[in-house]
């Protein structure tokens, strides 16, 4: 996509022209006041999925699910923290069977009652392997899923067998081990209950979508728009504080943006890279950029018995030590991103496990004590660092071009480090997956809920699913066990930094940076903030 | 004639059959779609064996192949990964693009042809070096730099127009990504019938028809304009399968939802469906019109006979 990279120049030179001579968008559409029915007018993205709440494992898709469900927790927009929502308790007394109650007066927006039932059925269908189901593996921990979704040949069952209706508003769950914090994991879109609707005539439910949460979708153009409007009976305390919101779909970010300066859109939640350094400006202050639970690390392909030997962890620290990575997310990201000093993310605050600094020196540039760590650690293994990344998504080249800068600059040797592009991202991941990556990669992780587990079990426990690296430590392991069958939340915390820990002292992956999510917004509406997940808080959005 | 069509339309089946089996394959060289679907992180085993099952992956590219083209014979074809059928996808998008195709070819016959003929009768003089050069700074000056700059300035800054078209994707709001879309080639058919009329403004059969004292518009449409017009009808037809096809950079630049944005989409999430889809009804469209554009020659030179 030559052309659509210059566009990208072009429209970023436009618009510094622009901002030069100080010129705003003019006026039209919009309205409504301040009386809550304005309707707030969004960019959007065509999700890649049905939107089905187990189906949906990406942002645009995402924030349609945020507006039309409510799960049993929700992330507090602010804090991360998960709180009740249709929950009324969820108790336990062994970390392993647990007994929820569903509040009482809760439907979905057709009137059908959200019982235990809903949420059952809706698990069930989420984990059963033959309705393809992208986030399957949420309910991996429940037991019975090795039936209902084998790694290979066919399921033997429909059904969890650790889930059972006790009564119209309570159930209960088994989990296959102890899991202290995995009330904490249901706020996520893919524990959502369903209406009936969903399981007896699926077509018409994806063509409009039917929930529980403040909105309800009043019309859906496939690809092209998506109306919701404030639903006037929801139960919840969340309410719309707006009339309702227009998703739009947009052909380019670029454009969106040009048409939020122009006073046709009142948000956009993807501030195009070039526009960065000027949004600020544009937008007249209207602009957030606040951190979300994603942090990019390089991790190490451990298959490889050169990266695996027992001094390379002092060649990944070496590494770590060289790369600037104050210069970088300064002059490449506009600040969008944050140095890392730890594996986990601001998000999770330091109740929730975020501990800055944890990384220690191992994450300050110092290319002297960089240049000996590695030398001690016998060296690059074949004398060179391939960074491996993907080139099509994502302007990954730039960074990487960066860090290699940097580690070169380090070890005084302008070879030590290239950049290795494969062209498509499916073809990257078919790389990882088949373990053929000789060097370093690049490695992103968005987390699915905000606890400090899900930071650090899925990337680094031995064979877990998201475990690129193949890493393995025994010391590791068990203390994720023990973490996870502690009752206590802030001893559960501490040892999953004990965890973390561990994997600091091996470099099992080199933390660069915590991203953030980024939006603008019109002088039409106000209050407008990013979740944890950097998904547009609609409901709380004011139209003047 | 009859026979001639036949004949063209049976030489159409090769380049048909052709022209999809070189897209399948290359979108298939591309990788496995499958792996891309599940964000940062690998998809489970279990899942995406299925997924790679149910949208026939897992079978040989030949068999895909014939499999797939089995389907598009009935009218089947398949299923993008977001679940909607890809005639639905075509049924939204092929209606914009060919309005926005019908609003370029508008702008390259009016604008482009007027121009031409009154360049090529006034061959030399300052109009015809102004237009020339205005055509040479079109040419020279790329589509998405025209594209963003109105933008900019008519959407923006004067607010005539709104910098993205709407989903309706009505004609007036498609005047300025037509034009956008239309001009380089409005400046080919403006140069090119320049210097037809001017070459034949000195032709025998000219001559003789001024000679026999018809009058100036009757010598001009009739006989200089019908026999000009040759080489700027098959450019004309030549280009309306480009346009189609082509308007990605214009399509993403103004939002609109047509084939450009379907296919460069497709292609970013390595949808097989979608792309081979598209294409294949592209590669139609410009058969039918390159039929066409054939069969107007003889309509426009009665030298010309097809047996």
């Amino acid at each position: 996509m030559r052309g659509a990279t210059h566009a990208k120049w072009a429209a970023g030179a436009v618009v510094v022209a622009m901002a030069a001579t100080a010129c705003g968008g003019g006026d039209s559409g919009g309205g409504g006041g301040g009386d809550g029915s304005g309707v707030v007018r969004s960019s959007w993205g065509d999700p890649q999925n049905p939107l089905e709440p187990a189906n949906t494992n990406e942002v645009q898709g995402g924030k349609v699910l945020d507006m039309i469900f409510r799960g049993l927790k929700r992330y507090d927009p602010k804090t991360g923290a998960a709180k009740d929502m249709l929950a009324e308790k969820i108790e336990t007394s062994d970390q392993t069977n647990f007994t929820i109650t569903v509040k009482d007066g809760w439907t979905f927006s057709n009137g059908e009652k959200v019982t235990a039932k809903s949420f059952v059925d809706a698990w069930n269908y989420g984990a059963s392997l033959k309705n393809n189901q992208k986030n399957a593996y949420f309910f991996g921990q429940i037991e019975g899923y090795d039936k209902v979704h084998p790694d290979s040949g066919s399921q033997s069952a429909d059904k969890l067998s650790g889930l059972k209706v006790t009564g119209d508003r309570t159930f209960t769950v088994k989990l296959t081990q102890k899991f202290s914090t995995w009330p904490d994991t249901l706020g996520y879109a893919a524990f959502a209950p369903l209406p009936k609707v969903f399981f007896d005539d699926h077509d018409s439910y994806v063509s409009k979508p039917v929930g529980n949460g403040p909105y309800t979708v009043d019309s859906y153009q496939k690809g092209s728009q998506m109306s919701l409007r404030k639903w006037d009976r929801y139960p919840g305390d969340d309410k719309a504080q707006n009339g309702g919101v227009d998703l739009k779909v947009y052909t380019d970010n670029n454009t969106a943006y040009t048409d939020l300066t122009a006073g046709n859109l009142d948000l956009v939640d993807d501030v195009p890279a070039s526009q960065l350094s000027n949004a600020d400006s544009d937008l007249s202050g209207r602009y957030i950029n606040t951190p979300a639970g994603i942090i990019q690390t390089l991790a190490f392909p451990f298959y490889d018995s050169d990266w695996n030997k027992s001094d390379s962890d002092k060649v990944r620290k070496g590494l770590s030590m060289a790369i600037n990575r104050k210069q970088i997310t300064e002059s490449i990201f506009e600040k969008t991103r944050t140095p890392a000093t730890d594996w986990t993310s601001p998000v999770l605050g330091e109740d929730g496990g975020y501990k800055s600094g944890l990384c220690g020196e191992f994450c300050d540039y110092k290319p002297d004590e960089a240049k000996k760590l590695v030398k001690e650690g016998g060296g690059i293994p074949g004398g060179q660092v391939k960074i491996g990344y993907n080139a099509d998504t994502g302007s990954h080249k730039e960074w990487v071009d960066a860090v290699c800068n940097s580690i070169n600059n380090a070890l005084d040797n302008d070879k030590a480090c290239v950049g290795s592009p494969t062209g498509t991202f499916a073809d990257f991941r078919n790389k990882i997956t088949d373990k053929k990556m000789t060097g370093p990669f690049r490695a992103g992780w968005q987390m699915d809920y905000p606890l400090i587990q899900n930071f650090l079990q899925p990337l680094y426990y031995t064979n877990a699913s998201s475990n690129d690296g193949h890493w393995s430590n025994k010391e590791f392991d068990s203390l994720v066990d023990k973490a996870n069958g502690e009752a206590d939340q802030s001893k559960a915390v501490k040892t999953f930094q004990q965890a973390q820990e561990v994997v600091r002292d091996n470099m099992a992956a080199i933390p660069l940076w915590y991203q953030n999510g980024s939006a603008g917004y019109s002088d039409k509406v106000s209050n407008v903030a990013l979740n944890p997940f950097s998904v547009p808080v609609y409901n709380e959005i004011k139209v003047n | 004639m009859g026979r001639y069509v036949i004949r063209r339309l049976l030489q159409m089946i090769p380049v048909f059959i052709g022209a999809t089996l070189l897209i399948f394959l290359m979108v298939n060289v591309m990788g496995d779609p499958i792996a891309g679907l599940c964000g940062d992180k690998a998809c489970d085993p279990a899942t995406k064996a299925q997924l790679s099952k149910e949208f026939g992956l897992d079978k040989p590219v030949w068999q895909q192949y014939l499999t797939y083209m089995g389907n598009v014979f009935t009218g089947d074809f398949g299923t993008a990964f977001n679940g909607q059928k890809v005639t639905e996808l075509m049924s939204t998008a092929f209606p914009v693009t060919i309005r926005l195709t019908i609003v370029a070819i508008l702008f390259e016959i009016v604008v482009g042809i007027t121009l031409g003929v009154v360049t090529g009768l006034r061959r030399g003089r300052p109009i015809d070096t102004g237009v020339l050069l205005l055509t040479l700074v079109v040419i020279s000056v790329p589509t998405f730099v025209t594209g963003l700059l109105l933008q900019l300035l008519l959407g923006v800054q004067w607010g005539w127009i709104n910098p993205a078209v709407s989903t309706e994707a009505s004609f007036s709001e498609l005047i300025v990504p037509g034009l956008v879309l239309a001009s380089v080639s409005l400046a080919y058919v403006t140069r090119l019938t320049r210097t037809s009329i001017a070459e034949n403004k000195r032709a025998d059969y000219v001559r003789t028809a001024i000679a026999k004292g018809l009058p100036r518009r009757r010598v001009i449409t009739r006989h200089l304009l019908r026999n000009s017009l040759i080489p700027v009808v098959t450019f004309i037809g030549a280009d309306v399968g480009a346009l189609m096809g082509g308007a990605i950079v214009t399509e993403r630049i103004f939002n609109i939802h047509g084939v450009g944005f379907q296919l460069y989409q497709g292609i970013l999430r390595q949808n097989t469906q979608t792309v081979v889809g598209f294409v294949t009804i592209l590669v139609l469209v410009f058969l039918a019109v390159n039929l066409i554009v054939d069969l107007l020659y003889a309509v426009l030179d009665p030298r010309i006979r097809y047996a």
